[in-house]
């Protein structure tokens, strides 16, 4: 069996609010899956049913081969699950947090010494051994929370939004200990709204309301967009962005510093024709030249919107 | 094993936390000591209903004369007739009654006698407030009694507290009334901390058990609450030379059972609440009546039924009867069975709802 998540037609509804509506997945084994959306597309419920934490409202999920409602207790020693918040003790040092987790999932006793003392070492918190979590850095509390994460050895890592209270290096260094996990044949499913880090999963699926709008290799995603992108380069980019939001053929406008990244539809022949008339009418000077599509123009293409407004 | 291994890893991490948190280590030696100097002093009140035994040695219409307007009284309310005064005192230590009342068989005799009480009444003395009401019985007019008489109608025999303080009948129920404060409200927010510090959503997700989750946490509690219990019996000794007239290892038994209902009402709470504060509302929801109802500040009897049902449901009742009990009757556990019991039965029916309301999940 090659598929370590298997779901069809997984929903999940609060009340009147679909927060997860009818998913299919198919996660392959020993590989990064990644969940690209903005807050409140369904990431983290999504997530929760994995783990058992909620129950689907409808759809069947199949967790490595066994039904969650049914043997949830079952997968449970089989995943590690890292909560977007940090959610071991604040008030315990690494080495305690460690051998409470530890403890709590059974380890034998002379494998557990030599997992810590390998967890220490693989995500660096040789130094903090006695530090309490409080008073660590977010770089440092999240390496904490993957060494608990994986220290039974699961086959399978949630991580949900692992990177958001992290700085850039950190968020390196983090991706490759997720690779090299991956390498040791752990399957991951990771949760982002970080374009760069999207791009660094083997498969994405780009969550908007609940639904997958678009689902592949990141690659393949941008090289197979339903849109042309066109770069706008141009002194006075606000002015632009208004002129062009207005044209009839522009699907959506996203401003990155002074250049525009416009996409339009599909099936229109030159656009850049169009764009550079509509600016020149304005009285705008531009450069105007069709370019390969960012993962950024792949969600907007996919949600009609841009990751920062898709937020309710 | 690996679920005592699992148990054991929670109780030493409530621990740690436990002794990091510098505000609760404070209130667990802070509680005790402030209750007993605060309560140090009774507060006295009207009282009706006593429950009476009579042993009548006369047995003349005079004498039943005398127990019908007793009864008539509605100070004392007799529910049993024994046959010698000696079962009158086990009656009284096993908390089945609080006032016995001796005829002799020379009643009359004495009735003519303006200079001797005729009649005895034995007061559980245990229970300041009694025993002020019960004295004002002694002066009770009787048939063929002169109303010159010098001496009362009846000889009044204080029992368990002869020197009538106060502090004597507080500091056995102080420690039932400092558990339930302390013992509740650690509990009762152990649940929701993790909840609303974003712990229980990782622990929930890994193999620990609802039932090893809820052990692990108590265990550190009991041990504080039996530290609190020798911090109350020390004070009480030194500060109000409390007697111990029970045996000290009944005490202790009887504080754990009353510990673990405690603890499981607390945890009760914990699956109810949805927050810290409404875990502290709900305590305090529970501790008002147990204060107020359960004989540890007004007697028992005097209250209306009511409240007496009431007062029955909650912990503290019987950790009363049974800290009063032992301590200052010098009765055994074993005479004091029923309130054991009780406290036995509230701690498996809250650890049963507690469980069955905590569910591994987050809807």
């Amino acid at each position: 069996m090659s598929t370590a998540i298997m779901a069809r037609g997984l929903t999940r509804r609060f009340g009147i609010l679909t927060a997860v509506d009818q998913l299919d997945l198919d996660i392959p084994k020993a590989s990064i899956y990644g969940f690209l959306g903005p807050n409140g597309s369904g990431k983290s419920t999504t997530f929760r049913m994995l783990c058992g934490l909620l129950k689907p409202s409808a759809g069947e999920v199949r967790v490595l081969g066994h039904d969650v409602t049914r043997d949830t207790e079952v997968i449970r020693r089989r995943i590690g699950y890292m909560t977007q918040r940090f959610s071991l003790y604040d008030d315990l040092s690494v080495d305690e947090n460690l051998d409470f987790v530890a403890e709590i999932y059974g380890l034998r006793r002379r494998d557990k010494r030599g997992r810590i003392a390998a967890a220490r070492a693989e995500y660096r918190l040789e130094d903090l051994r006695r530090q309490r979590a409080a008073t660590m850095s977010g770089g440092q509390r999240q390496r904490l929370a993957l060494a608990a994460a994986t220290l039974h050895r699961p086959e399978l890592l949630l991580l949900d939004e692992p990177t958001s209270a992290v700085d850039p290096q950190s968020r390196r260094e983090f991706w490759e200990n997720l690779f090299d996990l991956v390498d040791a044949g752990t399957t991951i499913l990771v949760s982002t709204h970080y374009m760069d880090e999207a791009e660094r999963c083997h498969r994405l699926a780009i969550l908007d309301h609940g639904k997958i709008a678009a689902e592949g290799v990141p690659k393949k995603l941008m090289r197979e967009i339903d849109a042309a992108v066109i770069e706008v380069s141009c002194d006075r980019p606000r002015a632009a962005h208004h002129a062009l939001e207005a044209l009839e053929i522009v699907r959506s406008v996203t401003q990155l510093g002074s250049r525009l990244h416009i996409l339009v539809d599909p099936g229109v022949s030159d656009p850049e024709t169009g764009v550079r008339q509509r600016l020149a009418d304005q009285g705008l000077s531009a450069a105007v030249e069709r370019t390969a599509a960012s993962l950024e123009d792949v969600f907007v293409a996919a949600t009609r919107k841009p990751l920062a407004q898709a937020a309710p | 094993m690996k679920a005592l291994r699992r148990i054991r890893a929670i109780a030493t991490k409530e621990a740690r936390q436990l002794a990091r948190d510098r505000l609760t280590i404070g209130m667990v030696v802070g509680i005790p000591l402030l209750q007993i100097l605060l309560f140090g002093y009774a507060i006295n009140l009207d009282v009706r209903n006593l429950r009476a035994g009579v042993a009548d040695h006369a047995g003349t219409a005079w004498s039943r004369q005398m127990v019908t307007d007793l009864q008539a009284s509605q100070v004392i309310r007799f529910t049993t007739q024994v046959a010698t005064p000696v079962e009158l005192t086990d009656a009284l230590r096993r908390g089945e009654i609080t006032v016995g009342v001796y005829v002799p068989e020379d009643f009359e005799r004495r009735l003519a006698d303006p200079g001797r009480p005729a009649a005895q009444l034995l007061v559980d003395g245990s229970d300041p407030t009694i025993l002020n009401v019960v004295s004002q019985l002694r002066e009770m007019p009787a048939p063929a009694r002169l109303p010159a008489a010098e001496a009362p109608l009846f000889e009044l025999r204080n029992y368990y507290n002869p020197e009538r303080r106060s502090a004597v009948q507080i500091v056995p129920a102080l420690i039932g009334v400092i558990l339930t404060m302390t013992m509740v409200l650690f509990t009762a927010v152990a649940i929701v901390r993790e909840r609303e510090r974003g712990n229980l959503e990782f622990l929930i997700t890994t193999p620990v058990g609802t039932l090893e989750l809820m052990i692990g946490k108590l265990i550190p509690y009991i041990v504080i609450g039996l530290v609190q219990v020798s911090i109350v019996l020390l004070v009480g000794r030194w500060l109000f030379s409390v007697p111990m007239r029970g045996d000290l290892g009944d005490v202790y038994l009887a504080a754990l059972v009353f510990i673990g209902a405690s603890l499981t009402l607390g945890l009760l709470i914990s699956t109810l609440a949805r927050s810290q504060f409404q875990a502290m509302q709900l305590t305090l929801f529970i501790f008002l009546p147990s204060i107020l109802l359960s004989g540890f500040m007004f007697p028992f009897d005097g209250m209306p039924v009511v409240a007496q049902k009431i007062a029955e449901v909650l912990p503290l009742t019987h950790f009363v009867r049974l800290a009063r009990g032992i301590i200052l009757r010098g009765a055994d556990l074993g005479e004091l069975l029923p309130e054991v019991r009780a406290l036995a039965v509230f701690f498996i029916v809250a650890i049963t709802l507690a469980v069955l309301r905590f569910r591994k999940r987050l809807d």
